[in-house]
């Protein structure tokens, strides 16, 4: 193993993240903790000068997309693999999150339930037959076999699976128009999410991976795309378009909270200072009332970051094993140089498929939570632009191949991504400030503000790529 | 049996709804595939920017025709946009250049992986798209002009007195000449120029191909110039027919790198083969073949449903599906183009 482990720097560039580095230069072991330093001083600049609220908002992000490039770091970092479908398994888990925590919907399982089960059993039943024809027949009777199955299958499944849709679609489909899902709670569709997810990078790392890494990027784009069309048609699924709102919630409701007499205390003993200045009572009463509401917003959010931040540092506590782990060396090993690996006995297809299916599955929690945190599921909001590209530039400016990196780049780009934004329209509000509002010009620069946050992310990427191409923290390479 | 008339008015529905629309998106997408191909082909890997190029020249091309128009220069029937191309290909090409020069000359004198080419290229993808956006905005955009139909349903029922009607749209009729001259002219100058023999050589074997003195920055800087003409003429033609959104445009890219890996990337003819193959396979499966059924059928076999094989929301499923299907039973595309 040893060759292969010093051998890492001079590796092949076809399949080496980061070729462009030649020289290792030492590293700090301060610059890990700085960056993060600086990160959380950002986010303070932000709380203080724009709202608390708006940080605490910045800071749930951060942690999601933070996962969500740690999932892709491990595909991408630890072994090479270009997926460009990050935004397929966020979805995924954002479906895991209807599936497991909305209620049923009783009437649609009484109408459909029956057929759509009816067509799991013929769907089921095709693909095992497929295999079956795969595993025994040979040659050109195998190809004409599988070809007449599917066909047989289509026909069979066609109505059965049609006549189950409409009948679950017709029902209520203004309040619900699909089967709902089991009504636990929402924080069992974090791994439910994470499983869905391995499910079908599973069975896509079974179609494309083995392929070029450009091949391969461009086949899970598409099935991205297929996924997200699956999710926006399927009615009886997920609502579709129609999105799946009001789900509930692992922390408590703002209304709620404001009623809550230990919250209320909490607020009063934080606060004592303000409350003694009022004048009288009633003031003082006004006073605790703004303040509650106020805080009530903050401290669900503040709820939720506990509860991503526990998820966040069990997965990076297991990624960090698993990198520094004789797996760890593995995965680099076949990365750097995959002959090499497959000369010392190493399963190469294999292993990019078990990195493949796990790099998916936390995708997928991260996108579980993500719907845990909008509380709503909406198939139309998923676009590549912003879940599957965004999550590269999050890798790349991160460092590709370290865990911290990647959990930097997903707060540091997501700031970027949010505050980029105002910044825009602060801009245009200098250029255009002497401008006649009525202007064709001065109307035209009101938009801009909008795209300008894309222009920002490729600048930072093409910057980095060209000028820190390992990133912000670079893989550490030992020599041993 | 159905008589003669029923037959052709199926066959009237048939070109209306299916193979005209099909060749024509088909020849946008055979021109995009071609330039996605090109760039693979001699620079060696799959630029995701290649849809917001497009949208890129669709804009220039927009600028150059509301000019043109506000100079009050038209041409009669057809679109100022083809007018307003010539101009719009060069900008396009000089600034096309320009990335190369700024971006991608960088990594391939640093001999970077393929896999950082792609990278960079999407940091162009969205530092371009928000250029887009900042000159038109995200709505819809509209510029043609001329005329808008080459054949209308009314006069052509009139005049054949078939229950069908016929409609041919000016922007239909011209992407598939445009197309059909444009990728002659790029067979011509790929087969039988000095230049063009070169780059099939380089493209084919780097090495071999430096060694006989071929100048390679030369090479690189003609690929890029047919990638800008190609992308500026394939979007204009795809904005003319439909409408300019600058989002349409990068969700072309997949069915575009489908068409292009379906025929064998790096392969020119595969391109336009791939292109027609993936559009029509779009716009037949998921036609609804009712109408067309009913001609044909007695009216006691009428169909009950819409006969649609997919839905339209899973047209890019569909370029997809046929990308797998191609690549399983014939891993380098029909016609044997680079191993990915």
């Amino acid at each position: 193993m040893t060759t292969i482990e010093t051998d890492t720097t001079g590796a092949d560039a076809a399949t080496t993240p980061a070729p462009t580095a030649i020289v290792q230069k030492k590293q700090s072991p301060w610059r890990a903790p700085a960056a993060f330093l600086v990160m959380g001083l950002l986010l303070a600049i932000v709380g203080a000068a724009q709202s608390w609220s708006v940080a605490l908002g910045i800071l749930n992000m951060s942690l999601i997309s933070a996962l969500m490039a740690m999932g892709l770091n491990l595909q991408w970092g630890y072994a090479g693999l270009f997926n460009a479908g990050v935004m397929a398994f966020t979805a995924l888990g954002g479906l895991a999150a209807v599936v497991v925590s909305h209620p049923p919907v009783w009437e649609a399982l009484a109408a459909g339930g029956r057929s759509m089960a009816l067509s799991g059993v013929i769907l089921v039943a095709t693909i095992a037959t497929i295999a079956f024809a795969v595993s025994t027949l040979k040659g050109r009777m195998r190809k004409f076999a599988v070809v007449a199955i599917v066909v047989v299958g289509y026909v069979l499944l066609r109505p059965v699976f049609a006549d189950a849709v409409s009948s679950i679609e017709t029902v209520d489909p203004a309040r619900t128009g699909f089967i709902g899902g089991l009504g636990l709670p929402i924080v069992v569709a974090w791994p439910v999410g994470g499983l869905f997810a391995a499910a079908v990078a599973w069975l896509i790392g079974k179609v494309a991976l083995g392929l070029r890494s450009d091949y391969l990027a461009i086949a899970t784009l598409g099935i991205s795309e297929i996924v997200i069309a699956v999710l926006k048609n399927e009615d009886w699924l997920a609502r579709g378009v129609k999105n799946v709102t009001g789900l509930p919630r692992p922390v408590p409701y703002e209304i709620e909270l404001q009623q809550t007499p230990w919250f209320i205390d909490l607020v009063t003993r934080f606060n004592a200072g303000a409350l003694e200045a009022a004048a009288d009572a009633a003031e003082r009463e006004a006073i605790l009332r703004q303040l509650v509401i106020e805080n009530a917003g903050n401290f669900v959010k503040l709820a939720y970051a506990g509860l991503f931040t526990v998820v966040l540092l069990i997965i990076l506590a297991l990624c960090v094993r698993a990198l520094n782990s004789p797996w760890g060396r593995m995965m680099r090993a076949i990365r750097d140089n995959d002959e090499a690996a497959a000369a010392m006995g190493k399963d190469i297809k294999a292993r990019h498929l078990q990195v493949f299916v796990l790099g998916s599955a936390i995708i997928g929690i991260a996108g579980a939570m993500m719907t845990t945190l909008d509380g709503q599921f909406t198939p139309g909001t998923y676009n590549p632009l912003r879940f599957t590209f965004l999550i590269w530039v999050m890798v790349i400016v991160g460092g590709s191949g370290n865990n911290l990196g990647a959990v930097l780049g997903g707060f540091l780009i997501w700031f970027i991504w949010v505050e980029a934004e105002p910044a825009g329209s602060w801009i245009v509000q200098m250029l255009s400030a002497n401008m006649d509002p009525q202007s064709e010009l001065y109307r035209h620069l009101q938009d801009i503000a909008a795209p300008f946050r894309l222009f920002v992310m490729g600048l930072v990427l093409l910057i980095v790529l060209r000028f820190s191409p390992r990133g912000l923290l670079p893989e550490k390479v030992r020599h041993s | 049996m159905p008589d003669a008339t029923d037959i052709l008015n199926a066959l009237v529905l048939m070109t209306n709804f299916v193979f005209v629309p099909a060749l024509a998106y088909g020849s946008q997408l055979a021109l995009g595939a071609l330039g996605v191909t090109l760039v693979y082909g001699i620079l060696r890997f799959a630029n995701f920017a290649h849809g917001d190029m497009m949208a890129f020249g669709t804009t220039l091309t927009i600028l150059f025709t509301w000019a043109l128009q506000a100079a009050g220069i038209s041409l009669g029937i057809f679109p100022t946009a083809l007018l307003a191309l010539v101009p719009a290909i060069i900008i396009m090409a000089i600034f096309v250049i320009g990335i190369d020069k700024v971006v991608f000359a960088y990594y391939r004198k640093q001999r970077a992986a393929p896999v950082v080419l792609v990278i960079a290229s999407v940091g162009v993808m969205f530092m371009l798209s928000a250029v887009v956006r900042f000159v038109m905005g995200t709505e819809d955009r509209r510029f043609t002009d001329g005329d808008r139909f080459l054949v209308r349903a009314l006069d052509f029922k009139k005049w054949s007195g078939l229950d069908e009607g016929l409609a041919i749209q000016t922007t239909q009729a011209i992407t598939v000449v445009v197309s059909l001259v444009v990728v002659a002219a790029l067979f011509y100058f790929l087969d039988r120029t000095r230049t063009g023999k070169a780059m099939r050589a380089y493209s084919d074997n780097e090495d071999l191909a430096l060694l006989s003195g071929i100048n390679p920055d030369r090479i690189v800087m003609v690929t890029w110039i047919l990638a800008a003409a190609l992308a500026t003429i394939a979007g204009a033609l795809y904005g003319l027919d439909k409408s300019f959104k600058p989002f349409t445009y990068f969700q072309l890219l997949l069915p575009i790198f489908a068409a292009a890996i379906v025929g064998g990337i790096g392969q020119p003819i595969g391109a336009v083969v791939g292109g027609y193959v993936v559009a029509f396979s779009e716009v037949m499966l998921t036609y609804a073949y009712k109408k067309f059924a009913t001609y044909l059928l007695p009216e006691t076999m009428a169909p009950k449903g819409l006969l649609q094989f997919l839905g339209t929301d899973y047209k890019f499923a569909i370029s997809f599906i046929i990308l797998v299907l191609v690549l399983l039973i014939r891993p380098t595309g029909i016609f044997r183009g680079k191993v990915l």
